[in-house]
């Protein structure tokens, strides 16, 4: 069942970090619902090179919805309004002939716009490298039986783990806040006995690092769990505090 | 390590949680006593009486305008710092998700009624009694008829709830309160860390049930001494 829309898109062009951007308006006809999102905006830049303009610059680069590197802010939503879904997994057959489609970089201090829809999204990284690891000494590789974890618990570090650092959260909520992206990676290490050792600590260092680049104060609004594509929950960020203030008091 | 509760962003949610929840007591004080109004006059000033210029009620006023200066200060600190990390360009387009409440996204705006109400409270009542009493132990000149007045708080209410301009204004700041602590209740203790995937649901029911309770204890004393000054 091909079917054509007819669309128009309303996208923020921003040449670099310094320039003040502005939003400029493209008429796009004839775009196949069975398009991904993406692909709409390649057929939209292929149209551009023809007609000697500047492509869009967008992130992008598994889509199938793990990599982490689409972002797009689609009509107030990131990663579009339907849930659980990375923009890539978004397909012109969710839009109507005739809409009109807004479309924003990440808007966050933290998370500054290099091009374009593209943002400088290493403030991420940042936070890994100070704590979001386990020290590991290589020795011999144990049984997989030899540490017992309850499948309970095994499974909530799965869902944690599930997180793929594409800063949708942060951009999402209202305060710019990490809280759900740093929750969910203090939560898959301090959850299992391997992480338990340096949990503290972690805990910490990823906070300060957090606090240091920009990034909000939660308020619990609870917009990050919501449009997370990965489903994270915000009882990370409970755990987060808890694991946070422990550590604090313990000092 | 105290540092932490400044320097910290988890440390000045936990001073904000900590501070909120102490006001959450404090109203549900103030509403038990209030209700004593409608059961039995000669108690309500009896309540007065003891809540008047006496050292440990003056003690009891002073740690809770700290409490008060403490959220708002912060309220205000963490309010504009979350402003700024929302960085200069705003969305041109924002959507509500459906599971996030109306009221988490408006705590500053909330906040910000309900102050400038309390102010008008604090005027009505405060002034009239605790103030008035304080005055004249300070040897000020005070109106002999306001401070034989002073700890008829029963009179008060009467007097003031008789007025439907106040009435209305009173039950705006009820309606902002029950936004504001409907959220307030249960982020508090998500920032405490007193929470799981088993506990959200939970505390987050328990808030609006309490904030339901706590504001419909007010407000049936406002709604009572109104109806009694037009029958």
């Amino acid at each position: 069942m091909a079917k054509s829309i007819n669309i128009t898109l309303n996208i923020w062009r921003q040449k670099d970090a310094k320039t003040k951007g502005h939003f400029e308006t493209y008429a796009l006809k004839d775009i196949s619902t069975n398009a991904s999102f993406l692909e709409m905006l390649d057929i939209l830049n292929e149209q551009l090179v023809k007609e000697h303009k500047e492509p869009i610059a967008f992130d992008h680069d598994c889509r199938e919805g793990i990599c982490g590197m689409c972002s797009l802010y689609i009509n107030g939503h990131p990663h579009g309004w339907e849930t659980e879904i990375t923009t890539c997994q978004l397909h012109m057959r969710k839009f109507k002939d005739g809409d009109v489609i807004t479309i924003e970089p990440w808007r966050s201090r933290a998370f500054p716009v290099i091009r374009d829809l593209m943002v400088d999204r290493s403030a991420y990284d940042k936070i890994m490298q100070a704590g979001g690891f386990v020290s590991v000494n290589t020795g011999g590789v144990p049984d997989a039986n030899a540490i017992a974890i309850p499948k309970p618990i095994a499974d909530e570090a799965m869902d944690s783990a599930s997180c793929i650092g594409c800063g949708a959260c942060a951009a999402a909520c209202k305060n710019g806040s990490a809280m759900l992206f740093v929750s969910a990676k203090v939560s898959q290490l301090a959850l299992l006995p391997q992480g338990k050792a340096e949990a503290a600590a972690r805990a910490k260092n990823m906070v300060a690092k957090m606090d240091e680049l920009g990034f909000g104060n939660c308020t619990n609004t609870g917009a990050c769990a919501a449009e997370c594509p990965k489903g994270v929950s915000l009882t990370n960020i409970a755990r987060l505090n808890r694991e946070f203030l422990c550590a604090k008091l313990k000092d | 390590m105290s540092f932490f509760l400044i320097n910290s962003s988890i440390g000045r949610k936990l001073v904000m949680s900590i501070s909120g929840m102490f006001l959450i007591l404090f109203l549900t004080f103030h509403m038990c006593m209030n209700l004593v109004a409608i059961i039995s006059p000669e108690g309500y000033n009896t309540v007065c009486e003891f809540l008047g210029a006496n050292w440990y009620a003056l003690v009891g006023t002073a740690i809770l305008a700290g409490g008060f200066i403490i959220h708002i200060l912060f309220g205000l600190l963490l309010s504009i710092e979350n402003r700024r990390a929302r960085g200069n360009d705003r969305y041109a387009v924002t959507a509500r998700p459906k599971t996030v409440e109306w009221a988490s996204q408006n705590m500053l705006a909330l906040g910000i009624v309900i102050l400038a109400l309390l102010g008008l409270h604090l005027y009505h009542f405060w002034a009239k009694m605790q103030f008035v009493e304080l005055q004249a132990m300070a040897g000020v000149e005070v109106d002999s008829n306001l401070l034989a007045n002073a700890t008829n708080g029963y009179g008060l209410i009467e007097q003031t709830f008789s007025s439907p301009v106040v009435v209305a204004l009173y039950l705006v700041m009820l309606c902002a309160l029950w936004f504001h602590i409907s959220h307030g209740f249960w982020s508090s203790l998500q920032s405490m860390g007193l929470s799981n995937s088993v506990w959200l649901k939970r505390i987050q029911v328990i808030s609006m049930v309490y904030a339901t309770l706590l504001v419909a204890g007010f407000a049936v004393v406002v709604i009572f001494f109104f109806v009694k000054s037009i029958l």
